[in-house]
């Protein structure tokens, strides 16, 4: 049995308190939820996708951040952790995957392949899946170690907490959507 | 018996004369140049002769030599290997640098069929008669042919990198 001082809860937004209430803003609120419950989609080309396994099992174990459930279905996830080398031809098939998603998605690039191409400056590897997708945190390594792919969803969770409820109708996301060819 | 290099190439030659040349033996291989017409037939008198036996091809592929002259700027190198006496062979046919055109060898080996389109994929060598001559592993909108010289090998749409560093020059037409 754990010891109930080991449980950690996440913190309480700003707000109001008093007895028998707690008056908060709904942004907060519906953040708060999105954040610790981030359904994760794995897309796995390489060794990265090696580093993710380590990453959700047991010594590093993602389900600690409301991450327990892989969906490996793109209409049931939030987050897309793209992780290795990304072939041009595999591009259109990523941007599909992404299409699937439904609002609000979140990317992750992990490792130097999906952010940048990484060693791969050649003519037949995508250089940086934010050629054909819009990507919000990116995870440095080749590969990176499970503790940084955390990281990055943890700095992804601080995205999600402080975004507002009316992100994804604003002119700026569908200006970005469309610089994408996204509708 | 081991079959001996000496009697595939007499057989070559008294089967096809001068369109066979160039004989060499670069370790346990035989190598020679056959013209570009006669290729499909010496492979299948290579195949379907009784005791020549080359009853498998191990790969087909291509070379690009851009300072060769024009008429032998390609080439399609094709390997033989006789299960019965374990013996191989290595089959060179120069093409065109403008029009590299070759028949396929589907009709001998089914095999042949993704080995040619691999060819064609990063060459633009033309398998006449191949039955689906398509890429294979790159997409389907490239415009090059990426293993032939003329094309640079890095990808145009890099932005991480300092190209003064990295010494590329010219741009691929592909961005992606």
């Amino acid at each position: 049995m754990s010891n109930s001082s080991d449980i950690k809860i996440v913190e309480t937004p700003q707000g109001v308190e008093g007895t028998g209430f707690f008056a908060t803003k709904l942004d907060s609120v519906v953040g708060l939820a999105r954040a610790n419950s981030l359904w994760p989609l794995p897309f796995a080309t390489s060794c990265c996708g090696i580093e993710f396994m380590a990453t959700m099992a047991s010594t590093y174990d993602l389900a600690r951040f409301g991450s327990e459930r892989m969906s490996f279905s793109p209409r049931q996830a939030d987050m897309l952790l793209v992780m290795g080398t990304i072939a041009k031809k595999m591009a259109p098939i990523l941007r599909q995957v992404y299409e699937q998603m439904s609002e609000p998605r979140w990317v992750i690039a992990v490792g130097a392949c999906a952010s940048s191409g990484g060693v791969f400056d050649t003519y037949s590897v995508l250089q940086g899946i934010d050629k054909v997708i819009p990507v919000d945190v990116y995870v440095p390594g080749c590969p990176p170690r499970p503790e940084q792919i955390l990281d990055g969803i943890l700095r992804l969770q601080d995205i999600v907490k402080s975004e507002s409820v009316r992100r994804r109708s604003s002119p700026e996301y569908q200006e970005l959507m469309a610089s994408y060819n996204i509708t | 018996m081991a079959l001996e290099s000496a009697v595939i190439q007499d057989k070559l030659t008294g089967a096809f004369g001068d369109n066979v040349t160039g004989f060499v033996q670069i370790k346990d291989i035989l190598s020679f140049e056959v013209a570009a017409d006669v290729a499909n037939d010496a492979i299948r008198f290579l195949k379907e002769d009784a005791l020549l036996r080359f009853n498998f091809l191990t790969d087909v592929c291509g070379v690009h030599y851009p300072d060769n002259d024009k008429e032998r700027q390609f080439a399609v190198v094709y390997h033989m290997h006789n299960w019965m006496d374990n013996v191989r062979v290595r089959i060179k046919c120069f093409l065109d640098g403008d029009n590299p055109e070759i028949d396929t060898v589907t009709n001998l080996f089914l095999g042949a069929n993704w080995q040619e389109r691999e060819t064609y994929d990063f060459y633009g060598i033309i398998f006449k008669g191949h039955p689906q001559l398509k890429r294979i592993l790159n997409m389907d909108e490239m415009e090059s042919f990426p293993m032939r010289k003329e094309f640079p090998l890095e990808d145009g749409g890099r932005t991480d990198k300092d190209d003064r560093f990295f010494g590329r020059s010219t741009d691929n037409a592909l961005n992606f």
